[in-house]
């Protein structure tokens, strides 16, 4: 990943990605969830006690968000519309790019901390447990999700690094940071 | 000289060595060592690996064992050591006199190095660790300027002096800092946090950062504003002579411009903070200093490493290594 931090996606992909549905997205997204945590069962090692707890995880460039619940025994991650205001115990904001290179560990979390690309509130454990737990680990989203798929593992590779370059191309700095 | 590198997971470890680190420190998970935060450190198992992994790369590897014990709770402490020296540990990083004393009669053959958070800031204090322990090499605090680093190295041969060159700048004197205590009743020194993540908070007010420690604000950064971390001595206070920061601002230390005047003091280790961050950042930094290392050795400028976006308020200093009245 080559763009800037605070590269976020064009105004107008996010203005049409707000009418789709968001349930066709949970299948996918447990599918990825599954696919890392089979792979990196070490994160739930490093995360202790904090794997039961729910983070909320806002791409700010994008209509919807992330609520995630390791939790070995029953890992959980659902798209909302919007975060709930209670349940949740800790909160991470940013734009699509920096989050997924911070869960790749691509990008350092305090330096993108310290240039507000990134916000945190709430459980601060918590949020430095899953910090580290993922850069820790080494993760690749991409070779993750395409290894779980047996047969169809090379396709969905060529499929998954084809997205990321297409996520890097459409993240561009815009001016203000995607912070809010 | 030799550059020494951080890591805080056996993945950044790697990272480091890969990077070209020529040694790297590291520690185990609890209070032994003055990085204990969540999901950080190493198991006894995964400290074995690491320094097989480094070893077979022609790389050392310093355990950092820096944290001083709570009165009658030594073993955890000491069985550190023992699983260190077990482990093939080229160094340990020791700050408490006991854990010192422990490791000088146990293991007499063990390199023994002290540790920033001991405050050894001047030659009788190294001479003292040096005749009681038998150490070889004293990592000493930010707080002292070039020319004083040159005459302490001089005066403490054949003693090595290691110094910091690139990260997270703690302006006190190391090991005898309270203030993270008296905010939140944990300091590094005794349970190694320093602002410990359960006792801050994070709070957009509008476009405004608030960061708070404990009962304490420690800061408001507008929008915009690179932000740094919750520490009293990077927080900006109200004062009846001013408002703002009085100890320090949000900043890192860069020191790579001091490179060739290190050599000259004699400094034999040059050590980069940050065992609390990512393996981005270890990568860029270690290969940075490394390039600007044998750029020096052969006589070629040393070219600016170009890591302000990874530092604390986007910002470097000097520090006391250039020491400017205020």
């Amino acid at each position: 990943m080559n763009a800037p931090a605070a590269a976020t996606l064009p105004p107008l992909l996010q203005a049409a990605l707000r009418p789709l549905p968001l349930a066709p997205l949970d299948p996918l997204l447990g599918l990825v969830l599954r696919a890392v945590l089979r792979r990196h069962p070490a994160i739930f090692d490093r995360l202790g006690g904090h794997a039961q707890k729910s983070f909320g995880l806002r791409p700010t460039d994008l209509p919807f968000a992330l609520v995630l619940t390791p939790c070995p025994e029953a890992p959980r991650i659902a798209a909302v519309r919007s975060l709930p205001r209670h349940g949740l115990d800790a909160r991470i904001s940013g734009p699509l790019r920096a989050l997924v290179a911070l869960a790749e560990g691509e990008m350092d979390g305090d330096a993108l901390f310290f240039s507000r690309t990134l916000t945190v509130e709430g459980d601060m454990e918590a949020v430095l447990a899953l910090r580290n737990a993922m850069d820790g680990e080494g993760l690749d989203l991409v070779r993750d999700v395409a290894t779980a798929l047996g047969p169809l593992s090379p396709l969905a590779e060529r499929l998954g690094i084809r997205g990321r370059r297409l996520l890097d191309r459409l993240s561009r700095p815009r001016g203000k940071p995607a912070w809010s | 000289m030799e550059l020494i590198c951080p890591a805080g997971t056996p993945a950044a470890f790697r990272q480091a060595v890969d990077a070209g680190a020529h040694a790297v420190y590291c520690g185990y998970r609890g209070e032994t060592n003055a990085r204990n935060f969540p999901g950080l450190n190493f198991s006894h198992a995964e400290m074995r690996e690491a320094i097989a992994y480094a070893h077979a790369r022609g790389a050392r590897v310093l355990v950092a064992i820096n944290t001083f014990p709570r009165a009658g709770a030594l073993d955890l402490w000491h069985r550190a050591v023992d699983e260190a020296v077990a482990a093939g540990a080229d160094a340990l990083i020791l700050a408490d006199i006991a854990v010192l004393d422990y490791a000088a009669r146990t293991h007499p053959a063990q390199r023994l190095h002290v540790s920033v958070q001991a405050a050894a800031a001047n030659p009788e204090a190294v001479r003292f660790y040096v005749e009681a322990f038998g150490v070889r090499r004293v990592v000493l605090p930010r707080v002292l300027s070039v020319a004083e680093i040159a005459a302490i190295t001089r005066a403490v041969a054949p003693c090595e002096t290691e110094v910091f060159v690139f990260g997270g700048l703690c302006v006190m004197a190391e090991g005898r800092c309270s203030l993270s205590s008296y905010a939140t009743g944990q300091s590094p020194n005794m349970n190694g946090v320093c602002s410990p993540a359960g006792h801050v908070a994070y709070r957009q007010d509008g476009a405004t950062l608030v960061s708070r420690l404990g009962d304490f604000t420690i800061n408001k950064f507008a929008e915009g504003e690179p932000a740094g971390y919750p520490t009293l001595c990077k927080g900006r206070f109200a004062t009846p002579r001013m408002d703002g920061y009085i100890f320090e601002d949000p900043v890192s230390l860069d020191a790579a411009e001091l490179l060739p005047a290190l050599g000259k003091a004699g400094v034999t280790g040059l050590k980069i903070e940050g065992r609390q961050r990512g393996r981005a950042y270890v990568e860029s930094v270690v290969r940075a200093f490394r390039a600007a290392l044998d750029a020096l050795e052969a006589g070629r400028p040393i070219v600016s490493p170009g890591l302000l976006s990874l530092t604390e308020g986007q910002s470097t200093t000097q520090g006391a290594y250039r020491k400017t009245w205020r």
